[in-house]
Parts: structure tokens; sequence; C-alpha cells
């Protein structure tokens, strides 16, 4: 049973107020908010059982490593990766990446190899393959998109050579909120030995992800836009690639044994954790996922297709907004512009009615060039909003017409 | 833009004054917009990438014109908001000299209810664009004195 007030009541910060008005929290592609069994959940590891993890050989030391381990096996499971050792802890996506990057390149990637990426990609799905490129003087690509946003799938079999190494795509863009057929294109990749990482950020939360299906060789994500807390995130990645890969930073608990002439490292997953991690954030968002859980992925996927649908429906119905990313396949989120208004004027006035979205390029200026934009307004909605709030944007956009037109 | 003959501070106060009959934050915001309307454009050929200001969100275009005494200001931006708040600052700090440009202190921003806007991160660039006619009067100053 999906009870929306129910929902409402468990995240704390969706009952307040904003210049006098309701919140309307729109910008969850941004971050989402904390139900309070989240934040319960980190205050207990501060309050009652703190203590660092894997070193001390105290009582709460090993209550802080069993449930830091024990934050592994619930990640493990939800997205089904076959082993605990596939999870390695990160500050988020982007350090996942960046670790993949570094480490995959120092193993695999010569002068004159390949990485082949999406033009709907989040700078951070960009950038480290661009420095990792520059450092081993490799070759970035690009498979384009469609003009309704979609990939350009056919490009694919077309930008794969005898040189590339890897492949790295989106599973769902922050943007403009475009589902990428993922499967298929690991499936395509394979068939040539490339392994694929999935930046999950804008995926894990929205809906099923099992790793196994996917045959994903890297799925990464943040705890925060899943519910979680800040500064914690996953790098799924199979064994193979994982055991083979140098680790990416050297410290404490990444290593077996240390001495001045030669250290050997840990094994998996530790191997790629150095130094103290956030493990009050892993058992923060391990709390999220059994959040979620007991909401059902398949009732939140369905009330936020309700919702899509809803607004985009009243959104046409005001006239003039310009939609980008218009496939069928797409999360709830909208990205639109509204005549020829700046979607920082629109922002700027929508705020001040209490609605909270993003304008901009939404660190995603490729995809933005590839519109021939500077940016757009995005409403990204998740379970716990309603239709009236998608009423009260609407009200807001009018506003917006009214005083800019 | 003259000034009436009115000094910098006699400015900044009747905008406070213009400001403080709105409560509601979209009444500011229309007088924002019109206040922007009121503003001398650029010509669009003087729309360069040398008088863009990087670090905005919109875009915003910043001319200065030195007399050898005074400092005029053009502007424009393709976000009306932004429009209404470079209008602002040109009307206070357009037609003064190098040093008094150097030497104000904007208290108008904050009494207005803008300063939420100046954090460095913000996207309207209201920072950079104090920081631009800043620079710019600094520039001029060495100018005179050299």
């Amino acid at each position: 049973m999906f009870d929306i007030n129910k929902i409402r009541s468990d995240f704390p910060v969706l009952a307040r107020e904003v210049y006098g008005k309701p919140l309307v929290y729109f910008d969850n592609g941004a971050t989402t908010q904390k139900p309070a069994r989240v934040i319960d959940a980190v205050r207990e590891a501060y309050d009652s059982y703190y203590s660092n993890i894997h070193r001390g050989v105290h009582a709460l030391s090993d209550i802080s490593s069993g449930k830091y381990e024990n934050a592994r096996e619930k990640v493990r499971a939800f997205i089904n990766a076959e082993s605990k050792k596939e999870i390695i802890f990160t500050a988020g996506t982007t350090a996942s990446i960046n670790l993949v990057a570094f480490s995959f390149g120092e193993r695999y990637i010569k002068k004159g190899d390949e990485v082949l990426i999406t033009a709907l990609e989040h700078h951070a799905n960009i950038v480290p393959w661009q420095m990792m490129c520059e450092r081993k003087g490799a070759v970035l690509k690009v498979i384009p998109i469609n003009d309704d946003g979609s990939l350009n799938l056919e490009k694919v079999n077309e930008l794969i050579t005898g040189k590339t190494k890897i492949l790295a795509v989106t599973h769902v863009s922050n943007a403009i909120g475009v589902i990428n057929p993922v499967k298929e294109i690991i499936e395509a990749a394979h068939k040539h030995n490339i392994p694929v990482l999935v930046d999950g950020a804008q995926g894990i939360q929205h809906g099923h992800v099992d790793v196994m299906d996917l045959e994903a060789d890297f799925y990464v994500f943040s705890g925060h836009k899943v519910y979680g807390p800040t500064g914690i995130g996953v790098l799924y990645g199979k064994r193979k690639w994982l055991e083979d890969m140098p680790p990416y930073q050297g410290g404490g608990d990444m290593v077996d044994r240390v001495s001045f002439e030669k250290t050997t490292y840990n094994e998996l997953p530790f191997k790629f954790e150095a130094g103290t991690t956030n493990f009050v954030g892993a058992i923060g968002m391990a709390e999220a996922l059994d959040y979620i859980g007991s909401i059902g992925m398949d009732n939140i996927s369905k009330h936020e297709n309700e919702l899509k649908h809803y607004a985009k429906e009243r959104l046409e119905q005001l006239g003039g907004l310009t939609f980008y990313g218009t496939t069928a396949n797409t999360i709830s989120i909208l990205s639109f512009l509204v005549d020829n208004i700046h979607q920082y004027d629109a922002g700027m006035i929508l705020d001040k009615m209490g609605v909270a979205i993003r304008t901009g390029s939404h660190c995603a200026q490729p995809v933005m060039s590839r519109f021939g934009i500077d940016g757009t307004i995005r409403a990204s909605m998740c379970f716990y909003n309603t239709k009236e709030e998608i009423d009260i944007l609407c009200e807001g956009i009018e506003k917006v017409k009214m005083m800019m037109l | 833009m003259s000034n009436n003959g009115k000094t910098i501070n006699q400015v900044q106060d009747q905008i406070i004054d213009e400001f403080s009959l709105f409560d509601d934050w979209m009444d500011k915001y229309d007088h924002l917009i019109e206040e922007g309307k009121d503003l001398q454009l650029l010509d669009e050929n003087e729309k360069k990438q040398d008088f863009l200001i990087e670090g905005c969100q919109s875009r915003v275009w910043l001319k200065p014109d030195f007399d050898g005494e005074k400092i005029y200001f053009k502007a424009d931006s393709d976000a009306i908001i932004t429009k209404g708040i470079v209008a602002l600052l040109i009307k206070v700090l357009s037609g003064r000299t190098p040093s008094e440009i150097l030497e104000t202190d904007l208290y108008f921003i904050e009494k207005v209810g803008l300063s939420q806007n100046l954090s460095p991160t913000r996207s309207n660039g209201l920072l950079a664009m104090v920081k631009q006619m800043k620079l710019y009067a600094m520039a001029y100053k060495a100018k005179q004195k050299g």
C-alpha cells in the first residue's frame, strides 16, 4: 500500500516552509531528502557505538566494523552483485568513476587506445576519462544523441574499434531524464570484449538495478541521491577487473604488509578503500536502501511515472514550453524552457514561490550544446512528490510568464 | 547615466526607500524588472567577449567608458532579473570617479534583500559584477596617476 501522506511524514524536511510557502522540492536530481530513519541511523552510529572500523580489538570497533560490513552486504543485495568483495565504498559517483578511470587506465590503456562515452554524460563521466586519456595519450570518442535525446545506437557499433578499451555510459541522463538501454549497450560492447562502466547516479533510485542481469562490469552511484547521506558512494566492479586493477590511493586498511622496500595490498574490497572510509555514511546509506525496500521499488517507479505523465500534461497545457529529452523512455525528470524566458529568471521567481527546481546546464554542458541552448529548467521529481506540488509548479510557471512576457 | 547631482549614498538610500515599499518578493522582482527596462543597453556589436562577465548563469556584459575623470557603465544581460540587478549597480556607480567607486560600501545590496545573491557560488554573478566594476575603477585610477 503506497500511502503518500505516510511517506511524506517520513521525511522531516518536507514539512518545512520557505519564504512562508510550503516547500515544493523538485531538485531530487541534485540530491534527495533523507527519511528520519536514515538520520536516526547516522545519529545512532555516533551516539552509541562510534569507533574506527577494522582497527581495534575493542567492543565498539567490533560493532562499527560489523555494521559497516553489514552495510556492504545490503548494497550487494540491493544491486544483486555476486559477492561483497565487488562492493567498494567511495565518496560518491564522481569518486568511483575517478577510481576506475585511474586504475583501469593504469592497467589497460596505452597510447592510441580509445575510450568511448556518450553525448548524454554528466561532467563526472567525461572529465575523469579525459584526464586519463591525456595522461595515456588515448583518444576519447563520443556516441551522439538523436533530437529526442535518445542515444544514436546505430553509431555504437560504428564507433567501437579494435582500439576501444572501455565504454562508459550513464544509466539515466541527469540533464534530460533519458533512460539509456544499458543492457543492450553492454551486450554490444561485450561482443567485442569491451567492458562497460554504467553511471547509475540517476538510475539506482528510480528502478530495479541488477548488475548480474545487466552484466555491467562497473556500476557506480552515490548515497545522497538514493535518500542516504552525502559523502558516500559505491563502486561495483566485477571481481576479475578489481582483482587485476592496481590500487587507486595508498594508505591504511588497503595494505597487507608494509615495509619501506615493498608493500603488498589487502584483498578486495579493502584494496580500494584507503584510509578511514565514511563508514557512518555507509551505514546510513544501507538504512536508506532498507527504507526503499520497505516502500518497494515497483511502487516507487509507478508513482514517479504517474507524476511524470501528470506534470508533462499539465505543463504542456500552459503553452509555450519546449521540452528536452522527448523520447518516451525517461524518468520523472522534466527539462524545459518557457517561451524565450531565461531559465535563471524562471528559477528566481519559482524559488520565491517555494518551488525548488534547478536551472542551468546541470553539469552537462555538452548536452546543452547539442540542443543549442545554455541551460534548462529542470524539475526532478521522486516518490515523495505529489500532483498538488506539480499544480504549484504550474502556477509558478504561469506567474513567470506573466512577469516576464 | 546621470546621477542628477546625487551622492552615491543618496542614490543607495533612494533605492532602499523604493524597495521598502514592497513586502512581497514578487513585487520586489517586478520592481527590479522595471529597473532593468531603464538600463541604457549595449548595442549588439558591443556585446563582445571582452565585456562578458565570467561566472554568471546568465550572460552579463558590462562596458566601461572613462572620460578621464569619471567612469560611465553600460550593461546588458540575457536574463531580465539580472538586468535589473546590474541596472541598480549602474545607478549607484556610473558617472563616478574611480576613487569613489573603489571606496564605496554597497550597503543597499543587503538592505534591499539581494545579499543572498552575493555568495561567490551564486549563479547571478552579482559579486562578479561588483568585482568587475571595481577592477575597471582600479585600472582607470592607475591610468589617471600614470
